[in-house]
């Protein structure tokens, strides 16, 4: 078998070493009962081709945002990766080490998550962020336990803007680990009000910038009156390429950033790997979740990384950590990294132009498209669109089309008659103009 | 004849002379590589972006005002420098890599290329389910093997990886002890051994931690546990085979005590790959049990990540998996978001994740179970006992084991084969890497003094052990030798950073960089 | 009067009536490098032997307990600039907190600088 260098007679040597007769032996200690007696009723082995064929077979049953014109977004967006930046992360080096917690031979992943760390600080405008976390939903997550250990109460409150995922797993850990969330009413039109939600029980406010509905707004007002009654503002970014053009929540007051980074070098790939981008005010740095990378010198006096402020996690606090985590995102940071330092200032400005730019034009396009009304006056790369039938039954006649055309609100909210018949569009800078008149010859269709 | 072209060499016999002190700041091919904020420029790009076909905004008021900072660099500098950032690094491509309980085996190049298939890389979470039809079926099929080697009926496959996997199991623990209502139990037992987000996913979830001793032979003290049973306990936590390396003879016993008194029964799967294909653990009488597919499954580690971190469950748990599911429906296979849809007697106690799980994780994990087969995992667990036994074997004359063994897929030694030497284990391991070796787990578990937990997994070759034995073997003697300790101390020696300084890192923590500040302001 | 614990810390009793609290050489020794005081707030209610501190070195973060139960009426701030200082003078500069003790007769039952001398002997 191509994977075990192990021959037979490399076995029996080595069980002659150990001084035991039979493999069995080693087992000793499994009961007699549990151990099978013959191998699991699974397939036999397979070399490379076949299982090559095996999953060309599963990709030949789905047709992806590759061969078709894409508007899909809520939450991740298709965007074009430079070539080098999976030629990188494909280096050995970086695609088979570990935690770098032998600082001397892993200063090459601790170079890139300072420089992450850097990065993230620079873009969402705060002080200090992590060196990653799984993805920007369960980051939201951590964002409000952390914000409760910082205020010491329980209460958050969730913006009807906020990422329906987003809103689902903090209120899945409130319910579990007993605090309170807040869950404000859908916002389709951007309007929502929270200030008055707020009372000294609260611990956060947490919103999204852009709104899942992709609207912009300015929470500054927001965040002083978080801070007047003694609570925080989180702010949720799920399209971090918007923080190339958009006011970032740093400016804004915010006192802690959730983001999802997939949009800046990571593929679609069905919904993950992802990357969580976790940012905060410095003076909140010992409460933060997650890996810190930190700037040391080594014994000769050189410049050099490590993994520090540990004490906050889960191998020597144990029970009083910050977070159970263990693993970051690593590799999806490398990713992130490479394609950020390739695009630069003037590279995540221009891209970031070229988003919003297609998204005007898509939304001038479909808002002259009869029984269509375009919800957002600002946004970003994202609208909500309202139509005249259910979204849900649009959706599904654009894909017989082969286009996919967006998402429709009921995927997320199927009990609220208010929104079945709303739907979600995104453009990138992948998006042509012969596909947005795709699009909306296709809705004058089906409409 | 002709002396005019000086082609001397010299015979191997005469001296070579010493290094000249290096102008760049370079030693051959180790580079010293700034950050990219010290190399960026104003004018570079690494990319080609075409002008906006439009130019009219509709930001409302929103537009960002000033410079973000980020460096300009070519795409030519940034191939260069992350070229040389990896080559800073030691990965299982380097070479042996025996971090115990972290199962560092080779990652094959078939999981990568599979996984980045068109038709499988570039779908969108959200498409319309009809167009995805594929993409489910290999969730679903890995679904299948998951619970065909665990013996399990259920598995929850969206928690991101082995910690989140715990809270998984721990939470719905809980779900399923509410819906008993049965809310007083709230203390859960955990070995001492246990790896550190045991009890931290356990308070995570409102429980108390309640820790049992090992006994003298590393296992769970059956005495002390059954003490420590009451009807205020909710679960033990369990690591199987645990984390000294050794098989629980007592699980099915634990199990049987545990389901008695009506409490739970969770298994920290970091250590399968010692009994993958030999052992089901629903055999064993476990409620739930996280697997680590970055650990069992070879998917990369990455440096730290993304790893995947499913779960299996037993009937009594399954109906409170978290969302979302993937069932077989009357038009092909559906995923199930919202609880409402989760039919008569589910109650998914809610959703950890965002979309579906780690889908990159799971085409590689199913391409690394499809190679192997059911006979080839059989054959990966007694390789990986086999192997780590056989450095148990041939070290543990010179090293101190802390148990007896036999091992499983991992050994322990402690660091009384130190004793009075002036090297810690810390030392130790330093040296190593000078030899070109990753260092094993240190100071883990904490049940034993200065830890060396040693897995060299199943893919290592019997030449790749022996020269790894004959390094420990002559550092154990060296170590011994009277003076020798200073020379541990300054280890290592080769590598691109010397020892660094954590206690400057944690006393002032510097966790970006900042453009220098101007000469007069840095005077004051 | 100055007194000490089993768990390593140490209460002097100032002439002013307050004690103060802080952990000993032998503590310091063993914990490494202190990279961190979590001190408590002022006017905590802390009982004797339970949570009062936390000290961090880079690798482990262990708790100081209350020597005596009482309130916290001062802490030493320069500990948060300045870590080392527990490590380069734990009696003295390098102090946590101040209580103000609820009964001085808790203290009986401490040790005096012999007992805790011996103490430290027999440990290993």
């Amino acid at each position: 078998m191509r994977y075990l260098p192990l021959t037979d007679a490399d076995r029996r040597a080595m069980l002659q070493a150990i001084g035991v007769g039979s493999l069995d032996s080693l087992y000793r200690d499994v009961p007699e009962g549990v151990r099978l007696k013959a191998p699991v009723e699974l397939p036999r082995h397979m070399g490379e081709l076949e299982v090559e064929r095996e999953f060309q077979a599963f990709a030949s049953g789905n047709l992806g945002t590759a061969s078709m014109p894409s508007f899909l977004g809520a939450g991740a967006y298709r965007h074009h990766i430079p070539a080098s930046v999976d030629h990188l992360i494909q280096r050995g080096e970086f695609l088979t080490s570990y935690t770098p917690y032998q600082p001397e031979v892993s200063q090459g992943t601790l170079q890139y998550l300072f420089e992450f760390q850097t990065q993230v600080a620079l873009i969402t405008g705060m002080e200090v962020a992590n060196a990653s976390m799984y993805d920007g939903a369960s980051a939201s997550a951590e964002a409000v336990a952390m914000a409760n250990r910082l205020t010491q109460r329980k209460k958050a409150i969730l913006s009807g803007g906020l990422h329906p995922h987003y809103r689902e797993i903090c209120a899945t850990r409130g319910r579990w680990a007993n605090f309170e969330t807040v869950l404000a009413p859908p916002d389709p039109r951007g309007g929502e009000e929270l200030a008055g939600m707020i009372d000294d029980k609260t611990s956060c406010v947490v919103v999204a910038s852009p709104s899942f509905f992709g609207h912009l707004r300015d929470y500054s007002a927001l965040a002083n009156a978080c801070h007047a009654k003694g609570a925080l503002l989180v702010v949720a970014v799920a399209e971090v390429v918007s923080l190339g053009l958009v006011k970032p929540p740093g400016e804004m007051g915010a006192d802690i950033v959730a983001a999802e980074g997939q949009s800046i070098g990571i593929p679609l790939s069905f919904g993950g790997p992802y990357l969580g981008l976790f940012a905060a005010r410095e003076k909140f740095v010992r409460q933060m979740p997650g890996r810190l990378c930190g700037e040391t010198v080594d014994a000769e006096g050189r410049r050099g990384w490590v993994l520090t402020l540990s004490t906050r996690e889960q191998h020597i606090r144990r029970e009083k950590a910050t977070s159970n985590i263990c693993t970051n995102s690593s590799l999806c940071a490398l990713a992130f990294t490479i394609h950020l330092s390739l695009l630069g200032e003037a590279g995540l400005t221009r891209l970031a132009a070229l988003n919003h730019a297609n998204a005007v034009e898509l939304a001038e396009r479909l808002a002259a498209v009869k029984g269509v009304e375009v919800l957002n006056k600002a946004f970003f790369n994202e609208l909500t669109l309202k139509l005249p039938k259910p979204a849900a039954e649009v959706v599904e006649a654009l894909a017989e089309r082969r286009i996919l055309g967006g998402v429709p609100l009921s995927r997320f909210y199927p009990e609220s008659p208010a929104l079945s018949h709303l739907m979600l569009v995104a453009a990138t800078e992948m998006n042509t103009q012969g596909e947005i008149e795709a699009l909306a010859e296709a809705l004058e269709e089906v409409l | 004849m002709d002396l005019s072209q000086d082609r001397k060499s010299r015979s191997a016999g005469a001296p070579a002379p010493a290094a000249a002190p290096s102008i760049s700041g370079n030693r051959g091919l180790e580079i010293e590589e700034p950050l990219i904020f010290e190399q960026g420029q104003e004018g570079r790009t690494g990319v080609d972006l075409p002008e906006p076909r439009r130019s009219a905004e509709r930001l409302g008021a929103m537009r960002r005002a000033g410079k973000i900072g980020l460096p300009g660099l070519s795409e030519p500098q940034v191939v260069r420098h992350y070229t040389r950032l990896s080559q800073k690094n030691y990965g299982i491509d380097s070479g042996l890599y025996p971090l115990g309980s972290c199962t560092m085996k080779h990652n094959p190049r078939l999981n990568e290329k599979v996984a980045r298939l068109a038709g499988l890389v570039d779908l969108h979470p959200l498409q319309p389910v009809s167009t995805v039809q594929g993409a489910l079926a290999l969730i679903d099929r890995l679904a299948h093997w998951l619970k065909t080697l665990t013996g399990m009926p259920a598995v929850a496959l969206s928690p991101g990886a082995g910690a989140h996997g715990e809270l998984c199991g721990m939470i719905a623990i809980r779900a399923a002890l509410e819906a008993r209502g049965e809310r007083g139990r709230r203390r859960v037992l955990v070995p001492e051994s246990a790896h550190g987000t045991n009890p931290a996913t356990g308070a995570e979830c409102g429980f108390t931690i309640d820790p049992i001793p090992a006994n003298a032979q590393g296992r769970v003290d059956l005495a002390a546990f059954k003490q420590k049973l009451g009807s205020d306990v909710a679960a033990l936590m369990v690591t199987n085979p645990n984390t000294c390396g050794l098989f629980e003879p007592d699980m099915v016993e634990l199990a049987a005590r545990l389901h008695e008194s009506g409490a739970y029964f969770y298994c920290d799967g970091a250590n399968f790959n010692a009994i993958v294909g030999r052992v089901r653990p629903g055999d064993l009488g476990i409620d739930c049990m996280h697997i680590n597919l970055h650990k069992t499954f070879s998917t990369p580690h990455g440096g730290g990540g993304p790893g995947s971190g499913p779960v299996v469950f037993s009937a009594a748990l399954a109906p409170f998996a978290p969302l979302p599911w993937i069932v077989h429906g009357a038009d092909g296979l559906c995923l199930v978001e919202h609880a409402q849809a989760a039919g008569a007697g589910s109650k998914p106690f809610g959703r950890l994740k965002g979309f579906h799980g780690q889908m990159g994780m799971f085409i590689r994990a199913l391409a690394y179970m499809m190679s192997h087969g059911a006979d080839g995992l059989a054959q990966v667990a007694a390789d990986a006992v086999l192997n780590a036994n056989y450095l148990l074997a041939r070290l543990g004359d010179v090293l101190t084991p802390a148990f007896a063994g036999p091992c499983m897929h991992e050994a322990l030694f402690d660091d009384r084969f130190l004793k009075d030497s002036g090297v810690s284990t810390l030392d130790f391991a330093k040296a190593m890497i000078d030899e070109g070796f990753h260092p094993m787990t240190m100071y883990f578990p904490l049940v034993v003094h200065g830890a060396l937990l040693m897995e060299p997994t199943e893919t290592e070759s019997k030449e790749s052990l022996d020269q790894f034995i004959a390094v420990v073997r002559g550092l154990a003697e060296r170590a011994k030798e009277a003076g020798a300790a200073e020379a541990f101390h300054g280890a290592p020696y080769f590598t691109p950073r010397r020892r660094l300084d954590e206690t400057a890192a944690a006393r002032k923590p510097v966790l970006r960089w900042r453009p220098p500040q101007p000469a007069s302001q840095a005077a004051e | 009067m100055l007194k000490f614990t089993q768990d390593h810390e140490w209460i002097r009793l100032e002439a002013d009536g307050s004690a103060t609290v802080g952990i000993t050489q032998y503590a310091q020794e063993q914990l490494g490098d202190v990279v961190f005081v979590e001190l408590p707030a002022l006017g905590k209610e802390v009982a004797k032997g339970g949570d009062a501190a936390v000290v961090e070195s880079v690798k482990a973060a262990s708790e100081v307990y209350a020597p005596a139960s009482g309130k916290v009426v001062a802490v030493n701030d320069k500990l948060t600039g300045e870590p080392a200082l527990v490590n380069s003078s734990p009696m003295a500069e390098g102090w946590f907190f101040k209580l103000d003790l609820k009964d001085k007769g808790e203290l009986a039952s401490l040790m005096d600088e012999a007992a805790y001398g011996k103490f430290c002997e027999g440990l290993h």
